[in-house]
């Protein structure tokens, strides 16, 4: 390096908060040195802090507040003002014999259900496609780029072109099955009753599984070239080494993955949104949708912000069970 | 290594079903955006048999497509911008000091990516209300407003993928200019951040991308005058008619700038996420 080896950091030219230079101060570095190497991270991370206070801490805690409150339309201009009503939005929500709970309970179970097949089928169309797409070949970058473009498309114009996709009487859908195929009777309505929740299911793998796709060829990159070959010259196939080498590799890839794709999926608000509208069919009402209709389109914002809690401490739940679970089977690993 | 000829016809077959998969509705979009309104309307036509461009002029005129064009970039630019800039500084913070609540932080600001965005538009919503009402500050409904939520999902993300792309950076690189008598905030600048300059391209990329597709504040948030895409495509339905010609050519003519971007940047958002999420 140059000269400046004697103690570097007093010699700031444009250090935080170094004003001094005369000789006095070279004396003493050590203790202005740590209070400032003490300060600095704050100093760096306060803009964050006050982010987050003003868009995640507060208004939870509002939220909070909100659901011990009989908070309709009235109070919107003054939520201060809405009537404490202590756990009743709590207890509305979760008798499931009245109208609101039972609704609530239906929507959460359609919920999962949706997850489930949403998740798994992302999931399946990411590592098949990552899979194959590890060697390369000619046309290789081109498809990788393909896959890549329900990721890269708005959600809303991506899922207002499957809505017109799945018009009765317009729609591609219908005319490959129904006029060109025959496979139906009649045209069948896709986006209300009872088929909704196939065509939401389709949707969202479409513009889900591409993520699965960009994470698990990323954790592809990171398994070793030897591990194959070594494999290869002890005379393992290929569906031999995918399934001994690339699937075990990719295992805490997937840890994460499966997580985050379970949230978002879970807490999907666009995709049936735009399909949908603001009241979704009673086959295809995700939770996100229920509460936003219970909030914003008959204006109960107490009883919308006691169904929030309930489904944060859910996911709090889910989420901590899962990191228990895959944390120690990672352990286990190591040992 | 050869592979077995069962290996790639598997994988032919696996790969055009899933590339026809994937660019159907690209393909929808395109020829239904170059069909008269009444071919649209009727039984969908495979090949389209009267073909005309006039949806692409008549898409500014049916909604004012630019006004809500401007307003989307302006939006996501800016949340983009803000998310991006407060992150690099956080994310050194984190990834190059030892400080007590930093795990605190960290978990925080991890556990907030988590939450359904819901959960935060009712109180934001009340909030925005509530101030306009005491001190006249029209939050709700103005731009300002609608970046602010739009940081409840890009704040917590560049954070999150800032951090492991600087962990991936040898701190060797950023001691070294403080030997050399940088200060931290220079070593930042100099070394740090022209060293992660593909993590940062990827996180920005990916969070105006998200900005940009929102649909959920978007649509509470929002009035005439700051309406974005994701409302504002919803004008093409009218009472009578669904100008679905005039609905696939506008999807086209806001896809066409963020899919171009984004496929010219996926190599860097690929490298982001290698260093970033998959540790």
């Amino acid at each position: 390096m140059t000269a400046v080896t004697t103690d570097p950091k007093v010699d700031k030219p444009n250090g935080v908060g170094s004003t001094g230079t005369g000789g006095a101060r070279r004396r003493l570095p050590r203790i202005p040195d740590r209070i400032r190497q003490g300060g600095l991270p704050y100093l760096l991370l306060l803009p964050a802090v006050l982010l987050e206070l003003l868009i995640h801490i507060i208004p939870m805690l509002i939220g909070i507040v909100m659901s011990f409150r009989q908070l309709t339309q009235f109070f919107i201009n003054n939520w201060g003002g809405a009537p404490w009503s202590g756990l009743d939005n709590y207890r509305i929500a979760v008798d499931f014999d009245a109208p609101i709970g039972e609704a609530l309970l239906h929507s959460f179970l359609v919920t999962c259900v949706f997850t489930f097949f949403a998740v798994g089928l992302a999931w399946l169309f990411g590592i098949t496609a990552a899979i194959m797409l590890q060697e390369s070949f000619r046309g290789r970058g081109f498809l990788r780029a393909v896959f890549l473009v329900p990721y890269a498309l708005p959600v809303y114009a991506a899922v207002i072109t499957w809505a017109f996709m799945f018009q009765r009487d317009n729609g591609l859908v219908n005319h490959v099955l129904h006029d060109q195929l025959g496979l139906t009777d009649q045209p069948s309505f896709w986006l209300i009753g009872d088929n909704s929740i196939y065509a939401l299911i389709i949707v969202s793998v479409w513009k889900g599984w591409p993520f699965a796709f960009l994470m698990l060829m990323a954790g592809l990159q990171n398994i070793p070239r030897e591990l194959y070959e070594a494999a290869s010259i002890d005379g393992a196939g290929i569906w031999q080494q995918i399934r001994r080498i690339t699937l075990p590799s990719l295992r805490p890839v997937n840890q994460v993955l499966v997580l985050v794709l379970f949230l978002w999926t879970f807490n999907d608000f666009n995709t049936p949104y735009v399909l949908f509208g603001k009241s979704a069919p009673e086959n295809a009402d995700l939770i996100s949708i229920h509460i936003y209709q219970s909030s914003f389109v008959t204006w109960n914002f107490g009883s919308g912000s006691a169904m929030s809690v309930l489904l944060l401490l859910f996911l709090l739940v889910v989420t901590a069970v899962y990191l228990f679970f895959t944390s120690r089977g990672r352990k286990g690993a190591d040992a | 290594m050869a592979a077995p000829q069962s290996f790639l016809w598997t994988r032919r077959i696996v790969l055009t079903l899933l590339a026809g998969f994937v660019l159907l509705p690209v393909y929808v979009m395109v020829s239904s955006s170059l069909k008269p309104l009444q071919d649209v309307s009727g039984k969908f036509q495979w090949i389209p048999r009267n073909l005309t461009i006039q949806p692409y002029f008549d898409i500014w005129d049916t909604v004012p497509l630019a006004k809500y064009f401007v307003n989307s970039l302006i939006v996501a630019g800016a949340a983009t911008a803000l998310s991006v800039t407060i992150a690099v500084f956080s994310a050194y913070a984190v990834s190059r000091y030892t400080f007590r609540g930093k795990r605190a932080f960290t978990v925080t600001v991890l556990s907030t990516q988590m939450f359904p965005g819901i959960l935060f538009l009712l109180p934001l919503f009340l909030i925005f209300v509530n101030i306009g009402n005491s001190t006249g500050l029209a939050l709700y409904g103005s731009r300002g407003g609608l970046i602010l939520t739009y940081l409840t999902f890009s704040l917590p993300f560049s954070i999150w993928m800032l951090i492991g792309y600087f962990d991936s950076i040898p701190k060797d690189l950023d001691e070294a200019a403080l030997v050399d008598g940088c200060g931290p905030i220079r070593a930042l600048f100099r070394v740090v951040v022209p060293a992660a300059v593909p993590g940062i391209v990827a996180v920005s990329v990916y969070a105006f991308m998200t900005a940009w597709g929102e649909v959920l504040f978007a649509s509470v948030m929002t009035n005439d005058a700051t309406r974005t895409l994701a409302v504002g495509l919803q004008g093409y339905a009218t009472q009578n008619d669904v100008y679905w010609n005039q609905v696939m050519a506008a999807s086209l003519v806001v896809s066409v700038p963020v899919v171009a971007g984004f496929l010219l940047l996926q190599r860097y958002l690929v490298a982001g996420l290698t260093a970033g999420a998959v540790k």
